[in-house]
């Protein structure tokens, strides 16, 4: 009997280590255990706003708190919008740019970033955490993202804003675009950034416009922003998984951790 | 179901006892199942960044405390000023396939074994759930039934420095309890349970939580408590490694008391009441008192 609870318990141990080490790997790569694993998306989604207010903000931080370099990271570059050449809009210092809002609005908007620079804005000092772990303290002025949904007029079969931008990433060079719901999109620190510490947002970090989403990590802060989509789902949106890295490298479409 | 009552009927060295609770055995397979993948995933994402600060933020143009890297060659472990050569372990080790990686940790180590920042994630949320809501039904179920105030909680006679003492001396000397002695957790075992079970678990669940933006806008004292993001994800390695420590002792503590014993009471709830070596003198004199009231 202990013999074979002996043999029974090395088995166990040898099946245990093996799926441990060579199972996780493979298994990381099946979308079965994928699908199982990312089910926790969602209980981490709900939990973490059912205990957070609705309109909740995250810590704003002082002028002292600057990190003395704000690290860029992802595109450094975009590429080209529509025909215009970045590098070309980049050097007329975007006086030719246009925010295009669309899809499910009623009045579809065309905003040059003097229409933007005109209207209301907010202006934060915010921690952006990024998904591989590092933090930095930028200061971030922009015009708030629900006073250009008010004006465009989201229809209300709208569900998500798609951000598109001008960015490309990876070998086949897809670009880069980004999306969140309702709940981020009226929340009063989500921003359309033009400003950063002080001055317009450098190329680096996403000019002209850099979509601030302050409770969620930074691969959700779109970079080189060029058209707002109202939409009623994700699925028809490039891959469907609501973001780049959500198509193309499996993270969380919800980054709030 | 309750020790004391085993503890009554006087078992003899050899009897096969009643030694661990259902709740305890659960718990005990599900938390290290779930801890060894939280571990392992861990360091996946901290190979994403192998570098840590103190403070609000940090990143690479910053000063980091503690960092894993390379530099030709070689890979190194870097603390404050302090360098020390890991090449083959950290920052520059082979894959399985022959090839060299400048990773951090290297792939036996990490789940999954490849690089994967995404995949490190998917492993080390949906654990950390089973982590948390098990470990809270172990706390509830364990104050309910009593077992944390009757089996862990020390008395006064148990935390005096003499006794403490004692119970470091015989470990030292590799001497464990024996009879029904070996039924009830020695003082260092109860210890070393309580700062786990109330201090290191919990700290490294809030630790992780201030990580999380969402979490810190919902309870913004999580940031004060630890001193901003980046000193509690600090702070979140330093207590994982210190559960990794905790890990290899207990192992080995099992190992040294007779493995198939201590495993199968921890499976099936029964321990065979180790017996006596012939030249053992009382482990712990008070004991024999207790025994004797």
């Amino acid at each position: 009997m202990s013999k074979l609870i002996t043999t029974r318990r090395k088995l166990i141990a040898g099946i245990g280590s093996s799926v441990l080490l060579a199972g996780c790997d493979s298994w990381s790569r099946s979308d079965r255990v994928k699908n199982i694993l990312a089910s926790a998306e969602g209980l981490t989604m709900r939990a973490q706003r059912l205990v957070t207010d609705r309109n909740a903000l995250a810590r704003e931080y002082t002028m002292a708190d600057l990190s003395p370099s704000f690290r860029a990271n992802g595109s450094r570059t975009a590429d080209s919008v529509e025909g215009s050449e970045y590098q070309a809009m980049l050097a007329n210092g975007f006086a030719d740019f246009r925010l295009r809002v669309d899809g499910l609005v009623s009045r579809p908007l065309s905003l040059s970033l003097a229409d933007l620079r005109a209207m209301p804005s907010r202006t934060q000092i915010t921690r952006h955490d990024c998904v591989e772990g590092w933090s930095a303290i930028g200061q971030w002025k922009g015009t708030p993202l629900s006073r250009v949904l008010d004006l465009a007029g989201l229809r209300d079969n709208a569900n998500y804003i798609v951000f598109h931008c001008a960015d490309t990433l990876g070998r086949q060079n897809r670009p880069y675009y980004e999306s969140i719901d309702l709940i981020d999109a009226f929340h009063p620190q989500t921003i359309l950034a033009y400003d950063m510490n002080g001055a317009a947002v450098p190329e680096r970090h996403g000019a002209p416009i850099r979509a601030r989403v302050e409770r969620q990590l930074g691969y959700k802060h779109a970079k080189f922003v060029m058209r707002l989509e109202a939409v009623a789902s994700l699925d028809g949106i490039y891959g469907g998984k609501g973001g780049y890295w959500e198509d193309v490298g499996d993270y969380a479409w919800y980054a709030g951790i | 179901m309750a020790i004391e009552e085993d503890m009554a009927a006087e078992p003899q060295p050899g009897a096969l006892v009643k030694r661990h609770r259902i709740s305890t055995r659960l718990w005990h397979w599900t938390n290290a199942i779930a801890i060894i993948v939280l571990l392992m995933s861990g360091l996946s994402i901290f190979n994403a960044h192998p570098r840590l600060y103190w403070g609000s933020y940090g990143a690479n143009p910053d000063t980091p405390w503690l960092q894993i890297s390379n530099e030709g060659n070689r890979g190194y472990l870097q603390i404050g000023e302090t360098q020390i050569t890991t090449t083959g372990v950290l920052g520059r080790w082979r894959e399985p396939d022959g090839d060299i990686s400048t990773r951090a940790f290297p792939h036996w180590a990490t789940i999954p074994g490849y690089y994967s920042l995404a995949a490190g994630r998917l492993w080390h949320f949906f654990f950390a759930w089973i982590f948390v809501l098990s470990g809270l039904a172990y706390w509830a179920w364990s104050f309910g039934n009593r077992h944390i105030q009757r089996d862990l909680k020390p008395s006064r006679k148990e935390l005096s420095p003499k006794h403490i003492w004692n119970d470091i001396a015989s470990h030292a000397r590799l001497r464990f309890p024996t009879g029904a002695a070996a039924l009830k957790y020695n003082i260092l075992q109860k210890l070393s349970y309580l700062i786990v079970l109330f201090v290191l678990l919990p700290l490294i669940v809030l630790t992780g939580l201030t990580m999380s933006p969402m979490m810190d806008t919902a309870w913004p004292w999580l940031l004060d408590l630890f001193g901003g993001r980046q000193s509690a994800r600090s702070i979140h390695f330093i207590v994982a490694f210190l559960i990794v420590l905790f890990i290899v002792v207990h192992l080995a503590m099992v190992v040294l008391a007779g493995p198939f014993n201590e495993v199968r009471s921890m499976i099936t709830g029964k321990f065979r009441l180790p017996k006596a070596r012939g030249d053992a003198r009382p482990l712990r004199p008070e004991f024999a008192e207790e025994q004797a009231q």
